[in-house]
């Protein structure tokens, strides 16, 4: 509802500013001596807060196997294509040449990553994440591509509600269809 | 040690005197650079700049990392900065005024420290002996002549641009210079006309107006900031606009005119139109406080004379001397601090206010108080 | 010393006058006129009149130029093409020589000038300065401010829009 707001007419003491200034003053007097609020940051860091989308990494799970089973997925449905992965078979003698396939390669190019998180959404495996780091840099254009080792460095293990590969592994044993 | 100082040739005392006002000048404007930055912050809540430490002195236990959080250094490295990076004569200007303009507003804004004086001492029948260093008889009169001729570094720098930006500021600083200069003369005839007492000689001289401030009894050591309240607040706000400080800041005004008068200036020429400023902001903290808070004086009702005999120290003229500059800087940076505080306090006027507020508010105001005080001084002097 | 410097100021504020004359842009000429007022300054500072110089410096140089620039600049004058001059203007030119030169010349003819070196009188004061201007020359000092008074009217009549000419627009 539009109502009118009266338009007093200013007393001779607002004309003459004195006593406006005088509380202005008065209040950053206050500020002077109150606690600053910078964070002084290479030394205080952030906290993160949850669901935080930091730079995307590759995990492994609690047994120190890659998750990642190079299915492209991410790599199709990254929006500005930064994702570049090259496939790899697993060696018929490794514990866990069921899973077939792992990345030879995995690069992800951080000059062109957008944060979007859509890597991580898609990948079947939860094998991508976005995690806590907010810091990059780099002296040339090659530092900022993040390949395989490094994502592994960075990415770390996280804990797994699944371990669906040990499980198919183990149908398979057993004769049955599904685990 | 007199004796040798008045031994020397004339050019070479005037040459030590020059290089004693540049050498003390040039620090102070670069810590009142600095002290802005830290009270801006410190106003904002926060920090300041906190960072730079030359690496040999990281070392240095307590004071080091003090210094440092002070930002002492960055004073350092933002000077060298000025001095080291790439001076910037753009194609379209004058460049004859172009380069004369920074010297005169800085040359101008030295001129002016020369005949301020800075401190007493008491010789030896124990008379107070004003420090300065060039004893001119018009006192005022001179600061007020030399500072008027300050428009013309604003007048050359704008013009000479030949850009649209610094032109506009241009203009608006020489109109409010001059419209202030009236206010701010006007706002000090009171003090003069108090102690040009009946009998005496005529005098402009700032000295003798400290030394009415430290006479005895209640009347006489009082400061004329509570003898003349109204004289002291228009001259503070004349001096707020003269020196183009905020909420005055017609000459720089960045959000409607880039950097005004010196958007076409970067490096060193640029830093001397802040030395000029700062220079000009010291000399009028330093009249301000000579004419109305007490100059050398520690407190109101206590001269510098009383003080020193207090302390016992009426035989050491290098003392009380000392002591006395101590004081008066120091009142001169509370009121450097003022300038701060009220800058990161108030936003700047609209033109038509402060020209409405120059010519029909300070002005008449500062004519009736004349003739107020010039009445009373009439009859309490008669 | 002081010779020099009489010679130095001497001919800056001639040579400035000249240019102020000579010049075709308005603004050198205006800063022309700031230097030949600085030069009329040191030479009152040599004579010890620091008072007239300081207050030459204040009103001239620190005010009225100031604002002959600002006009200068507000109004962005052009360097004129040179026009033949109207009957009128050369009246009005030779005869203001003329009494320029009479002035001159009644100077040097009348005036009881101590042509032998400096005159041993003290140093004005700023009191005698002061009882000089409200006692003996009272009459020109008002007489001047009347006539300043007479030209901002003047130019506060020419400046306001009366109403009778808003209405006839």
């Amino acid at each position: 509802m539009p109502y009118v707001v009266e338009r007093t007419p200013l007393t001779f003491a607002e004309r003459t500013y004195l006593p406006q200034i005088l509380g202005g003053l008065k209040t950053t007097w206050k500020h002077l001596f109150s606690p600053k609020v910078t964070l002084e940051y290479p030394e205080e860091r952030p906290t993160i807060p949850p669901g935080y989308r930091g730079v995307p990494t590759l995990v492994k799970d609690p047994n120190g196997r890659e998750k990642c089973v190079s299915c492209q997925l991410c790599e199709f449905v990254c929006p500005p294509k930064a994702i570049r992965i090259t496939p790899g078979a697993i060696p018929a003698d490794a514990p866990t040449a069921n899973v077939e396939k792992a990345p030879q390669a995995f690069d992800i190019d951080m000059l062109r990553c957008i944060y979007c998180g859509l890597c991580q959404e898609v990948c079947p495996e939860e094998a991508i994440f976005l995690q806590n780091q907010y810091s990059l840099s780099g002296y040339s254009r090659g530092d900022l591509v993040n390949h395989k080792d490094r994502l592994y460095e960075l990415g770390g293990t996280l804990p797994d509600l699944h371990f669906k590969w040990d499980k198919k592994r183990a149908a398979e044993q057993a004769g049955r269809a599904q685990h | 040690m007199v004796e040798f100082w008045t031994s020397l040739p004339l050019f070479v005392q005037m040459l030590i005197k020059g290089l004693a006002v540049i050498g003390v000048i040039f620090p102070i404007a670069g810590a009142s650079s600095m002290a802005e930055r830290k009270v801006a912050a410190w106003i904002q809540n926060r920090p300041g700049p906190n960072r730079a430490i030359p690496f040999w002195f990281r070392w240095v236990p307590v004071i080091g990392p003090f210094l440092q959080r002070l930002g002492i250094f960055h004073l350092m490295s933002d000077g060298l900065k000025m001095l080291f990076k790439e001076d910037p004569l753009p194609g379209h200007v004058n460049k004859v005024y172009f380069i004369l303009a920074p010297i005169v507003a800085v040359t101008l804004a030295f001129t002016t420290v020369a005949v301020v004086p800075f401190g007493a001492y008491l010789n030896r029948g124990g008379q107070v002996v004003p420090l300065m260093l060039a004893n001119v008889d018009v006192g005022i009169l001179a600061v007020f002549a030399v500072a008027s001729l300050g428009v013309y570094a604003l007048i050359l720098a704008g013009w000479s641009a030949n850009s649209k930006y610094p032109f506009l500021g241009s203009i608006r600083a020489s109109a409010q210079l001059i419209s202030y200069e009236l206010s701010l003369t006007i706002s000090v005839l009171p003090v003069f006309l108090w102690i040009n007492i009946p009998g005496g000689d005529g005098t402009l001289s700032l000295a003798r107006v400290v030394e009415f401030q430290s006479r005895a009894g209640f009347w006489g050591g009082l400061w004329f900031v509570f003898l003349m309240p109204v004289s002291a607040l228009v001259f503070l706000v004349a001096l707020f606009a003269e020196t183009n400080r905020l909420p005055f800041d017609m000459a720089e005004g960045e959000p409607d005119l880039v950097g005004g008068f010196h958007t076409e200036y970067g490096a060193f020429k640029w830093a001397l139109f802040f030395v000029a400023e700062y220079s000009h902001m010291l000399v009028g903290s330093a009249v301000f406080t000579l004419l109305f808070l007490g100059g050398w004086n520690p407190l109101p009702w206590i001269s510098l004379a009383q003080f020193a005999g207090w302390l016992g120290l009426e035989g050491s003229p290098i003392l009380v001397g000392t002591i006395s500059i101590v004081i008066f800087l120091g009142k001169v940076l509370g009121v450097i601090f003022l300038f701060m505080w009220v800058r990161w306090t108030v936003p700047r006027f609209r033109y038509d206010q402060i020209m409405k507020l120059g010519w029909s508010g300070l002005l008449p105001l500062v004519i009736g108080n004349l003739i107020v005080y010039a009445l009373a001084i009439a009859l309490i002097q008669k | 010393m002081a010779a020099i410097f009489f010679y130095l100021f001497a001919g800056l504020t001639l040579g400035s006058a000249a240019l102020v004359v000579a010049n075709r842009n308005t603004v050198n000429g205006a800063l022309c006129l700031l230097l030949s007022l600085v030069g009329l300054a040191g030479l009152f500072v040599l004579l010890d009149a620091y008072l007239l110089a300081f207050v030459l410096l204040l009103v001239y140089a620190g005010a009225v130029v100031a604002l002959f620039l600002f006009i200068i600049m507000l109004l962005d004058t052009q360097p004129a093409a040179r026009k033949p001059f109207k009957p009128l203007t050369l009246a009005a030119a030779g005869l203001g020589g003329a009494l320029l030169v009479m002035g001159v010349l009644s100077f040097l003819t009348r005036a009881r000038l101590a042509l032998a070196g400096p005159a041993e009188t003290a140093v004005p004061s700023l009191k005698a300065y002061a009882e000089r201007l409200f006692t003996t020359y009272l009459l020109p000092v008002q007489v001047v401010g009347f006539l300043l008074l007479g030209a901002m009217l003047g130019v506060v009549v020419l400046s306001k829009k009366l109403d009778s000419a808003e209405k006839a627009r």
